[in-house]
């Protein structure tokens, strides 16, 4: 049976020609004794569906189209934003505001015209995914967000597509294959959900002022990941299934962990054969101590940025609190007093009772926290949110302010 | 003395240290030492029953210690006990 197979693949795989531009183009391919022309004859004949075409997905796209993988998909719904330029070497200053599948897709077809490539303009959903995996070999994910991880995982494991995965977060990077089935024995690797069956609470995923990333790190993470999805459809080396790679690009540490497919997991124990609402999965509180004493999440009141300016105009008597960090405040600040959310409730004597206090972040959802802490704990009842913090005061009222 | 290594989300509960090196005889006795200095860290890592949390692993050399003996394996003089998070960052 499989031997059977094996020849249908070799007969159609010797359908696959290369015309005079693109045997020079992959030559250097083509004289790796073990890769050879076979191994680009795979490569043109697979199907690719890289999921987010950002950081990690710029020098992955890049490396996948310049090797001439011959059907690549690319998913995303933002658009370029100058903040992306640090990193996502995919885009130019001409690309601020188009749509990223747009300007990818432009730029990878004039840097390899001999490969198709399909753009999916919105955002990978529980209704979606299926249809869409169905039609590629193999998944590479390079998303942002815990719900899209998992929803990606499932839905691999799902359609039976490896899901070639890489995260980074500030310095560290780690990439797996996942859903891997191994040609030899058919025996399938471990997924996501056997190194971690729980997304962590949203007190642990971090803020925007915890999050950042050094540029360089999605190039190398992103080029690994391109490595293994080549690894994958050619069969040329060990791909990186039931391991874990991390690197550490601050003190340049590596390492490769064992992950190993476990019993209770839900995909393979049947449990789990549907998509699910991801959002609500990940939305998971982090347990407190007995003795601690839980923070309502409560409605916290608001003012919107027009009346925030009415107040400044007006040079009306109240206080205005930045509980962001010290290097955001250096990025943009409207002038606001600086106290950080951690030492809110240390500082909470600096902050006046008898009069209105507006206080905001960058987005507002710090903001909320504080003030939550401080009618709490202080029993504050003058303090106002600033809705959609420093972000929607630079946006709807002062442009000349930078956004981050 | 055993080497922890501390991932960078969690940083932030160790002053921003990124390793230790702790003495004790089993993982569980490295990292409740590690504890001991810095509680807020423990919350994060271990449940109410002292159990490592899901969104956790804890591996010894190359291997997760759930293929051992959880957090009753041994560690020794040069073992590097690593504390894996999941993080989820890479498109924006």
């Amino acid at each position: 049976m499989s031997y059977v197979l094996n020849l249908m693949s070799l007969i159609s795989m010797s359908n696959i020609t290369f015309n005079k531009a693109e045997l020079e183009r992959y030559s250097r391919h083509i004289i790796i004794p073990e890769f050879n022309i076979e191994g680009q004859r795979k490569l043109k004949a697979a199907k690719v569906l890289v999921i987010g075409a950002g950081g990690l997905g710029s020098p992955l796209l890049l490396y996948l189209a310049a090797a001439g993988i011959g059907h690549i998909g690319i998913v995303d719904a933002d658009v370029v934003d100058e903040s992306n330029l640090q990193r996502q070497v995919l885009y130019g200053v001409k690309d601020v505001g188009r749509l990223k599948v747009e300007a990818a897709k432009e730029r990878l077809s004039a840097l390899n015209p001999h490969i198709q490539i399909e753009i999916y303009p919105y955002r990978i959903d529980s209704d979606n995914a299926l249809a869409l995996f169905e039609q590629y070999d193999v998944i590479a994910d390079g998303t942002d967000n815990f719900p899209t991880r998992y929803l990606v995982n499932d839905a691999a494991f799902l359609t039976g597509k490896t899901n070639v995965y890489a995260s980074i977060f500030r310095f560290e990077g780690q990439v797996s294959v996942f859903n891997y089935k191994d040609p030899a024995t058919g025996e399938l690797g471990p997924n996501y959900r056997d190194l971690f069956p729980e997304p962590p609470p949203a007190e642990l995923v971090p803020n925007c002022a915890e999050g950042g990333v050094i540029g360089v790190l999605p190039g190398i993470i992103g080029s690994l990941q391109a490595n293994e999805v080549i690894k994958v459809i050619t069969g040329v080396g060990a791909p990186l299934a039931g391991r874990l790679f991390l690197f550490d690009a601050a003190s340049f540490e590596t390492r490769t962990l064992k992950v190993r497919a476990t019993k209770n997991n839900p995909l393979r124990t049947g449990e789990l054969d549907r998509l699910i609402d991801y959002v609500q999965f990940c939305d998971v509180a982090l347990p407190k101590a007995a003795n601690e004493p839980a923070i309502k999440s409560t409605v916290v009141k608001e003012i919107d940025v027009h009346e925030l300016k009415t107040l400044i105009d007006q040079k009306a008597d109240f206080q205005l609190i930045d509980v962001r960090e010290d290097f955001e405040y250096e990025i943009v600040n409207i002038g606001g007093e600086l106290i950080p959310l951690s030492t809110v409730a240390a500082a909470n004597d600096r902050i006046a009772r008898a009069k209105k206090v507006v206080i905001h972040c960058r987005s507002g959802k710090r903001s909320a926290d504080a003030i939550r802490q401080l009618e709490n704990q202080f029993g504050f009842d003058n303090l106002y949110n600033l809705k959609g913090g420093v972000l929607a005061y630079a946006n709807e009222i002062d442009d000349s302010l930078a956004t981050y | 003395m055993a080497k922890i290594i501390i991932p960078t989300p969690l940083r932030k509960f160790t002053e921003g240290k990124a390793s230790f090196e702790r003495s004790g005889e089993t993982v569980k006795a490295v990292i409740y030492d590690l504890v001991n200095l810095y509680p807020a860290l423990g919350t994060q890592i271990l449940d109410a029953n002292n159990e490592v949390r899901s969104f956790i692993r804890l591996y010894v050399g190359d291997e997760d210690v759930n293929a051992l003996e959880g957090t009753a394996t041994a560690v020794g003089e040069s073992s590097v006990i690593s504390i894996v998070p999941a993080i989820a960052g890479g498109s924006k």
